[in-house]
């Protein structure tokens, strides 16, 4: 319904779920016309499963190449999303105020942060999607159990990401989160026990990797999908996490 | 703590158009951020529209719409998309395509944001701030950046949503907007407000100084829509600030106030009423400021 144009009548706000809804269509839609985002959420993640599939680095360790690193992809398609691409996304939207009038609409600041939310989860629901579709007929195959905990641990890791990307953006430049998360990606995407497991690992990191969150998120990825179980500690360093970086963004994160 | 804004105290009514004026620092956008629940103030009241804009939530916020002075779009956002998603925020929104044309957004619909002029952006930004349809609309420094057509377009809108009843609050440190658009004008300095009244008003304060000037401001008011070009020199400046209210700026002679009535009679024009005064805006802003002021 469209108001009288010029006549002053008494506003009232779209419901919150469509508030929500709305933004989440509208941040998923700019993260995926991003050329940029997609080649951090789709293009490196599909490379380095190639890479690890022709690769002899993940033999020996009780599976197929593919079964070890596919969970490892997605846990990394989760910090492509969570953490880098929301994450600067932010520091640039805050820095040009985008934040701060979308937090005078009627969407407000929370309507803000969970569509937000909802843009990184949908955006990680598509690149599950196209990853299984590239892994199963490259000799995938996760147990059926494996997918309730599987997705369920991919979406608690988005949400500690998710926290993480807000508080860097949120508290430094756009320039610094641009080069904190990307850097962050590398070092966390190779050394952090996403993709390759900690006890491949060089000795120093293997003791502190168990704690990091992308260490618990490949971890608690790999056991459910190689053998449908819940990996209860890395969950719980997750969720650990989660609450810490939410703590701390809703603590410190400035909005202009 | 740091107290940037502790002496002002304003009322904005709807159906006017309200200007806080003041020099760069004054403490005009604290004032207005705190009326906009952009800042948590340590202390004071603010009553907007009845409700305390520090902790209201998004019935306040569906009722106010807001032009900031950066803006606030997106960069990677075409125009028309954008005033769609933010149009849906809302129950009952304005029509996009109504304003997306009364403000001419349709010659740059398919630019993005980034790549838009500061007019262009000005222009979206107040299309942003009214696709709610608000009953209190802040317009932070709105001729900014804004040639002359944009500002007649925009100076219009403005003064056709104040005569429908919409309260408008304006921060400008420019002379001319004030002039223009208020009608009724705070006079902001050092977080404090020192004179507030009527432009009118504002320009027959007794001067601070007393000083053998000329007559510098004229006032008259009478029918709307007179086209006073060519009238009087080039050095004195007429505009219309509000249907039939007119003001004219500038060294002020017999001949000037010669050339007027005689035009006034030929064209069978017969004011309502006429003053002068000795000072413009900028004058009382100095008086009461001290400070220069553009």
């Amino acid at each position: 319904m469209t108001a009288t144009p010029g006549a002053v009548v008494r506003q009232s706000p779209a419901t919150l779920p469509r508030r929500i809804l709305l933004q989440g269509k509208y941040e998923a839609v700019a993260m995926l016309r991003n050329g940029e985002q997609l080649i951090l959420a789709v293009v490196l993640p599909l490379l380095a499963l190639v890479g690890l599939t022709v690769t002899p680095l993940l033999d020996g360790l009780g599976g197929s190449r593919i079964n070890i690193a596919v969970p490892g992809i997605l846990a990394l398609c989760a910090l492509s999303t969570a953490f880098t691409g929301q994450g600067i996304a932010t520091g640039f939207d805050r820095r040009y105020g985008v934040l701060r009038f979308l937090s005078t609409t009627p969407l407000g600041r929370p309507g803000l942060i969970a569509g937000k939310v909802l843009a990184v989860l949908t955006v990680l629901a598509l690149q599950v999607a196209v990853i299984t579709a590239v892994a199963l007929p490259l000799g995938w195959s996760p147990p059926a159990a494996g997918w309730l905990p599987g997705l369920t641990l991919l979406v608690l890791g988005a949400a500690a990401f998710t926290a993480l990307g807000l508080l860097v953006a949120g508290t430094v430049r756009p320039e610094a989160t641009l080069a904190i998360t990307n850097l962050l990606w590398i070092l966390l995407g190779a050394l952090g026990g996403i993709v390759i497991p900690a006890d491949r690992l060089p000795a120093v990191v293997q003791g502190i990797v168990h704690y990091l969150p992308s260490g618990a998120l490949g971890a608690a990825l790999r056991e459910a999908f190689l053998f449908g179980t819940v990996n209860f500690g890395a969950a719980l360093i997750l969720l650990i996490w989660t609450v810490l970086a939410g703590a701390a963004a809703i603590r410190w994160f400035k909005w202009n | 703590m740091l107290r940037v804004v502790s002496g002002v105290s304003l009322i904005a009514e709807r159906g006017q158009v309200t200007a806080l004026l003041g020099a760069n620092g004054a403490g005009k956008t604290t004032t207005i951020e705190c009326a906009q629940g952009l800042q948590s103030r340590s202390g004071g009241t603010i009553s907007l529209l009845g409700q305390d804009p520090g902790r209201s939530g998004a019935d306040l916020r569906s009722r106010v719409g807001l032009m900031l002075q950066d803006g606030g779009l997106p960069p990677s956002a075409r125009p028309i998309p954008l005033l769609r998603h933010i149009a849906g925020m809302y129950a009952r929104p304005r029509s996009v395509d109504e304003l997306v044309e009364r403000l001419g957004i349709d010659s740059f619909a398919r630019t993005s944001v980034r790549r838009l002029s500061g007019g262009q952006k000005q222009r979206l930004a107040l299309a942003a701030a009214l696709i709610g349809n608000p009953e209190v609309l802040f317009l932070d420094e709105p001729s900014a950046g804004l040639d002359p057509q944009s500002r007649q377009l925009v100076f219009e809108l403005i003064a056709e949503l104040r005569d429908a009843g919409m309260g408008i609050i304006l921060t400008t440190h420019l002379m001319d907007d004030a002039q223009r658009l208020a009608d009724y004008v705070y006079i902001i300095d050092a977080g404090r407000n020192v004179a507030e009244g009527t432009v009118a008003q504002l320009l027959q304060r007794k001067p601070a100084v007393e000083s053998g000037e000329h007559i510098r401001t004229l006032l008259f008011e009478a029918e709307a829509g007179l086209n006073l070009t060519g009238v009087l020199p080039e050095t004195i400046t007429v505009s219309e600030t509000r249907a039939g209210s007119y003001v004219a700026n500038g060294p002020l002679t017999p001949q000037d106030l010669a050339a007027l009535t005689t035009w006034w009679a030929a064209h069978g024009v017969m004011p309502t009423s006429l003053s002068l005064a000795a000072r413009s805006l900028e004058d009382v802003f100095l008086d009461v400021s001290g400070k220069e002021i553009r």
